[in-house]
């Protein structure tokens, strides 16, 4: 009976079969990898914008309070993105020719918003609501991370459920008193940190148990 | 001649498990050439194309379920699980003969199973296919089916283990594995005879590709024994744990009518059934069309009528009970399921076939005649396939539509799509069963090899008793 193979079948058919065990390993690793990779969560990704704003100069540099644009953050679920207007109080005296803020001016003009690509989108099925994590003693930096010191605004935290079950799960790492939650200096003490959550759960009445309720994000 | 039973003895003569005559190289010559001689002529290409055409309305129906959800199938309030979950315990249920057949009866050194083992666990592997696609496909959104695994993901999600639907996901998965290990081992030898046999270069190459270099050494075959024990060890817990866990999908809700003790056993055995019963529909026009009465002799029929008269009566002793429990219970909403709903309400006439094809006309099996009667067999088979599955359309159905609250009571009727989707599997089955007859030996050459040695060893063993018995007397 003539052999039907050449002897290099032999390691070829060793190289399918580690191909077979290691292949679909690999595949799974590196999607794994790539769904928590900037590619997917937008994390630190630079995105252009019509004027290229600096939350950087504007709060770091001239120290003003981040309420002072996004009015309703302490009121409503949506924190508010500032109308031309806004910007228009001091840029209508300084920097008022500057070509750079040429798109607001004429945003002005034509009575028409500026249109700001957005960094944090949650999906639609997703609940959220600003006024009560500001109530409850979140600050701002816990998810926006250190907003004064960007240039051009980025997302810090990829915002997946994962991400927002972490704190849900144990809210006493992130709590902080209501004072400091606009402070973006302000970090969390290391060794007292969860001695002053626990206290801040007790006294602000935040049922724990329940924040990981479904219904509490998916309604 | 006094220690043998007299009537054993004339039953497995007047019909062995293998017609007298055969040698290792006729056995080999007969299956082989199924695949590798006979031409291709147009009864085959009928039934592929018959299938064929069935598993493109399948295609046909899965499509229109992506585009427009699961709203064009018949389930609505209160009826939630509808023809999907009808047709999934179905199909799993089928799959279990091979399973028995292969494992089990393997480990009992029962001599029978050889020749029909190869078909029925094909005919498993496929009916898990195409039970699989149902809760797939029942998820609504089946592009993200793998949430239904514990894998480290974005979510912070694990599954709900406390729901027995993951445990389904797990029994469903390992056993489609498991079957398919199984079968695939046991082929190895067999296409490594087809390599050999071979005329045609490239079926060498891919018979050759497919049994991974096996050569028929006394290492290889030591190897082979090892890990077919081995399986079917692996396999025969299988045979009673995936039923069970599909029987508490029904049992661990709180609905009358499901939430009973005796549903594992109860479905075990409905499963054995209906998987005979399709064991059957399938060997019979098998072995008319391929003229295998030498291998699936009438013995094979009639053992497998056995199986099924067995089990049919389990099953006739879990309506019974189940009639009976609710009756003792004097839980009302058991009794108005299982007294009243049941037998005499809107789906009386489900409920009146499903005994009559499950209970009634299985009874003929005490008749030796109908046993060794491939065609009555046969037709008796195709009642007991419909039969298992009004059964679990029975099941689902009258459970669900009168719920605890009358104002949501409701019929439930499967569309054209539920129909078209359940038939579309009929076909997916059929066509997988004609390309597998024709490009596998469907009985197992290598052990009919050794079943020619055992019958000969056990002739000469029989011959030498004899002689010695006639010197004595």
């Amino acid at each position: 009976m003539p052999q039907i193979f050449h002897p290099s079948a032999n390691t070829l058919s060793r190289l399918t079969l580690f191909g077979m065990a290691v292949g679909p390993l690999g595949l799974l690793i590196v999607s794994y990898l790539l769904i928590r990779s900037p590619y997917q969560t937008g994390v630190r990704v630079i995105r252009e914008q019509p004027v290229p704003f600096s939350h950087e100069h504007h709060v770091g540099g001239l120290g003003i309070d981040c309420r002072y644009c996004h009015t309703s953050v302490e009121t409503s679920s949506f924190a508010g993105l500032p109308p031309t207007h806004t910007c228009m109080t001091c840029h209508s005296q300084i920097w008022s020719t500057s070509p750079m803020l040429e798109p607001v001016r004429t945003s002005l003009a034509m009575k028409q918003p500026i249109v700001w690509t957005r960094i944090h989108n949650l999906p639609d099925f997703v609940y959220f609501n600003h006024a009560i994590h500001i109530q409850k003693g979140i600050g701002c930096v816990s998810c926006h991370g250190r907003v004064d010191k960007m240039p051009i605004t980025w997302k810090e935290e990829p915002l997946t459920m994962e991400w927002c079950l972490e704190c849900h799960r144990h809210p006493e790492r992130h709590l902080r008193e209501k004072r400091e939650v606009f402070n973006m200096e302000w970090a969390p003490p290391v060794p007292e940190q969860l001695e002053i959550g626990r206290h801040l759960i007790e006294r602000e009445h935040i049922e724990v148990d329940r924040l990981t309720n479904c219904s509490v994000c998916h309604r | 001649m006094t220690h043998r039973d007299p009537e054993s003895d004339s039953a497995a003569e007047a019909s062995p498990v293998l017609a007298p005559g055969h040698t290792y190289g006729t056995v080999t010559d007969k299956i082989s050439a199924l695949v590798l001689v006979r031409p291709y002529n147009w009864r085959w290409f009928l039934g592929l194309g018959v299938g064929f055409a069935l598993t493109m309305m399948l295609l046909l129906a899965i499509t229109v379920l992506l585009v427009h959800g699961v709203g064009i199938w018949g389930v609505d309030v209160p009826v939630m699980w509808g023809f999907a979950i009808v047709n999934f315990v179905w199909w799993i249920g089928i799959g279990h003969a091979g399973t028995l057949i292969s494992a089990i009866l393997l480990l009992l050194k029962q001599d029978w199973r050889t020749s029909i083992n190869r078909f029925a666990e094909a005919m498993t592997l496929f009916a898990v296919a195409c039970a699989g696609l149902f809760p797939l496909l029942h998820l609504g959104r089946p592009w993200v089916f793998y949430w239904l695994l514990p894998y480290p993901n974005t979510m912070a999600l694990w599954p709900q283990w406390r729901s027995p639907l993951i445990w389904d996901v797990f029994a469903v998965s390992t056993y489609a594995t498991v079957s398919l290990l199984f079968w695939y081992v046991g082929l190895i030898p067999d296409l490594a005879t087809l390599r050999d046999r071979a005329k045609n270069r490239w079926a060498g190459y891919i018979y050759g590709f497919l049994a991974m270099g096996w050569r028929g050494s006394a290492r290889h075959w030591h190897r082979y024994r090892t890990a077919y024990l081995l399986l079917a060890g692996l396999a025969t817990p299988l045979v009673v744990s995936v039923h069970s866990v599909v029987s508490l999908d029904f049992t661990v809700a709180i609905l009358p009518g499901w939430h009973s003790t005796i549903f594992p056993p109860y479905f075990v055995a409905g499963a054995i059934f209906s998987g005979f019963a399709m064991v059957v529909t399938i060997a019979v026009p098998l072995r008319a069309a391929y003229g295998l009465h030498d291998f699936i002799t009438t013995r094979h029929l009639e053992n497998m009528a056995k199986v099924m008269l067995a089990t049919g009566l389990i099953v006739a002793y879990g309506y019974l009970m189940e009639a009976f429990t609710a009756w003792y219970s004097h839980d009302p909403y058991e009794r108005f399921v299982q007294l009243a709903n049941r037998p005499f309400g809107p789906y009386a006439h489900t409920y009146w076939m499903m005994l009559t094809c499950n209970v009634f006309i299985p009874q003929l099996l005490w008749f030796r005649s109908v046993r060794t009667s491939a065609l009555g067999l046969w037709v008796l088979a195709f009642f007991v396939n419909i039969g298992m599955w009004l059964e679990r359309y029975v099941i689902v159905i009258t459970s669900l539509h009168r719920d605890f609250l009358p104002s949501s009571w409701a019929m439930y009727h499967g569309t054209v799509w539920d129909y078209a989707t359940y038939y579309g599997t009929l076909g997916l089955f059929l066509s997988l069963m004609f390309l597998f007859i024709r490009f596998l030996p469907v009985i197992s050459i290598s052990e009919m090899r050794e079943l020619v040695h055992e019958t000969e060893q056990d002739q000469e063993r029989r011959a030498e008793q004899l002689s010695t018995e006639g010197t004595v007397s």
